[in-house]
């Protein structure tokens, strides 16, 4: 295989970071998110959380820390939704002629995307860690150096991943779409129940019995289960909810978003290897 | 011999029940600018996005650069350049990095890729717009750049869907000399466009394309001439005895009055004609007040093809016209 695929990283890279507006943006959001939000519902989940108590000995971490994971995946789940919008953009601007055109094969074009999506998730999320740890989410707690260093590699692992799969989908969509408002409301649509039946904000615990079913067949769920593993530790309590992960759990959970990735990028493969753009 | 570098035969295409190209076939000789003309809707775009690969084909066989289009597509890409109908630039990239993608794109390994920007870019003249966005050209400069990048692989037919669209007149003819340029160096040039005059000033070979089929075909000249129709207005000092003589001549096909004067129209090539024709008149003594020769034009040749006007046709355009002052 070749790498052109590097060519088109190249040149929506050089666009991410030309445009400093939406690049600041992406990084000062989930920030902002996780600072007011954050905040906000955490002195409220102090209140109520207080009255459970915590066996001695036991970790117990805040709302905000709880929060900490779901707000990387938030801001993950985002970025990588409309990563495929400029494709769209590219088809309706005429951009994309010139690349069906050429002797890259399309897959490429996929790839491509996918691989500057994750490039921006995660320098998202790196920025996001380093501005959690500075107003108080406690991640990384009494890790050695190596141990951090190898949480954030797996943090980043399951965001990349996770990241991909939704990248690949939202090329699929973009390239089936015809205006870019249709396109937002297709992710309009998929991103609110995405969010909501998911593990990032509370415990799925909690849930009805329907949603609970949903939230484990969300991705998201995977992914922020992998994140405060690597975070947090696999044995830890919060908002009254005694958390256990096996390292087993951890590694089927990233299959799971393998698996996801894959089968999305087959899906975009066939969407693109079918379309026509004149 | 010259090879043929596109051959195209009967080539079909629909879109549901509407048949966009209805068995076409022709082919097109290394080396000449070959144009495809006719209306909007024509067809033009479909044959010209098939050929490309941009659009499946649906039924026929075509042969570009030797290879076939049905099982060697990426070969065919690799080898063709294309200028696109609209623009298709990004207009948040630099002229540079404009080619440097494109050339990225077909694989161009780094240092040859490097030299051909830098030959491109000097061959159009955007020496100083070197690292300028594509969005602060003027459009005469984006066509110019879209026409490098598509020279910039050294492709063997360039293709040119509608070139000058929406280019003012200026910028239309420089835009042609550079296209001119660019084929004296060797590469064949396949063009669309609905403009006849530009047809007519460029091509080698001329396809007219109607309703999805090629209604007529071949040099400029060959075109206006296949009409036989050159007409020539005669003002004299006596139109009913000029009447009566140009009748008698062989090379006039029929005499009519008009509102001044006579309209002759001619059987063979009226520039030879015309001074035959004045000397005979002079001889019986009938002098000529006014003359004024008109070459049919290839909205002529559209017009008598298809029974109406081209949508965008010009005015009529005299290509000789003298005033001769007769006297006893």
């Amino acid at each position: 295989m070749g790498t052109e695929f590097m060519t088109v990283y190249w040149r929506d890279m050089l666009r991410f970071f030309r445009f400093r507006a939406l690049l600041f943006s992406s990084l000062v959001q989930p920030a902002l998110w996780l600072a007011l939000y954050g905040a906000a519902m955490s002195s409220n989940f102090a209140r109520f959380t207080s009255i459970v108590p915590v066996p001695v000995g036991e970790v117990s971490v805040s709302y905000l820390t709880f929060l900490g994971a779901g707000v990387i995946a938030l801001s993950t789940l985002f970025t990588s939704l409309f990563g495929g919008v400029s494709l769209l953009f590219d088809k309706n601007w005429g951009l994309m002629r010139e690349v069906f055109a050429s002797p890259m094969p399309r897959s490429h074009i996929i790839i491509g995307i996918g691989l500057s999506g994750v490039t921006k998730s995660i320098l998202q999320v790196l920025v996001l860690m380093g501005f959690g740890l500075l107003i108080g989410v406690k991640f990384f707690q009494n890790y050695s150096m190596l141990h951090t260093a190898f949480a954030v590699f797996g943090i980043l692992a399951f965001v990349g991943v996770f990241s991909l799969g939704f990248l690949f989908f939202s090329s699929a969509v973009s390239m089936r779409m015809e205006t870019p408002e249709s396109l937002q409301a297709v992710i309009t649509l998929l991103s609110l129940p995405l969010f909501f039946a998911s593990n990032a904000l509370y415990p799925v615990d909690a849930f009805p019995g329907v949603i609970r079913t949903l939230s484990m067949l969300n991705p998201l769920t995977y992914m922020i289960t992998g994140i405060r593993y690597f975070a947090i530790g696999g044995d830890f309590y919060a908002q009254g909810i005694h958390y256990v992960y096996t390292p087993g759990q951890i590694i089927s959970a990233f299959l799971v978003l393998v698996a996801f990735a894959m089968l999305m990028f087959l899906v975009a493969w066939r969407v693109f290897r079918r379309a026509v753009v004149t | 011999m010259v090879e043929n570098i596109i051959e195209v035969k009967n080539l079909k295409h629909s879109y549901g029940d509407f048949l966009a190209v209805d068995d076409v076939c022709f082919s097109v000789k290394e080396g000449e600018i070959f144009a495809f003309l006719g209306p909007n809707g024509a067809g033009k775009s479909t044959v010209i996005n098939i050929l490309i690969t941009l659009l499946p084909m649906q039924k026929g066989t075509v042969r570009i650069a030797g290879y076939d289009l049905a099982t060697q597509q990426e070969k065919i890409r690799g080898s063709i350049g294309i200028v696109f109908q609209d623009e298709t630039l990004d207009r948040d990239l630099t002229v540079w990095e404009t080619l440097e993608f494109h050339g990225r794109l077909y694989s161009l390994p780094r240092s040859m890729r490097r030299q051909r920007i830098d030959e491109m870019i000097h061959l159009v003249e955007l020496d100083d717009k070197r690292n300028v966005r594509t969005r602060h050209l003027s459009g005469g400069m984006k066509r110019r750049l879209e026409i490098a990048r598509g020279l910039m692989t050294q492709p063997k037919v360039l293709f040119l869907d509608e070139p000058t669209l929406s280019l003012d007149t200026q910028t239309r003819m420089r835009l042609w000399d550079y296209i001119k340029k660019v084929n004296e160096a060797g590469t064949t040039i396949f063009l669309t466009t609905h403009y006849m005059d530009e047809a007519d000033l460029v091509s080698d070979w001329i396809n007219i394309i109607d309703h999805g089929k090629i209604i007529a075909s071949g040099t400029s000249l060959e075109l206006k001439n296949a009409l036989g129709r050159d007409m020539i207005y005669l003002e004299t000092s006596d139109d009913e005895a000029a009447l009566r003589l140009l009748r008698t001549m062989e090379m006039v096909k029929e005499v009519n009055r008009s509102t001044r004067g006579l309209a002759v129209t001619i059987t063979t090539d009226g520039a030879h004609c015309l001074p035959i024709i004045i000397a005979r008149l002079r001889d019986e003594g009938i002098g000529v007040i006014s003359v004024n020769l008109k070459k049919p034009t290839l909205d002529d040749v559209f017009v008598h093809y298809t029974g109406r006007e081209l949508r965008s046709a010009g005015a009529e355009r005299m290509t000789s016209r003298m005033l001769v002052k007769g006297g006893r």
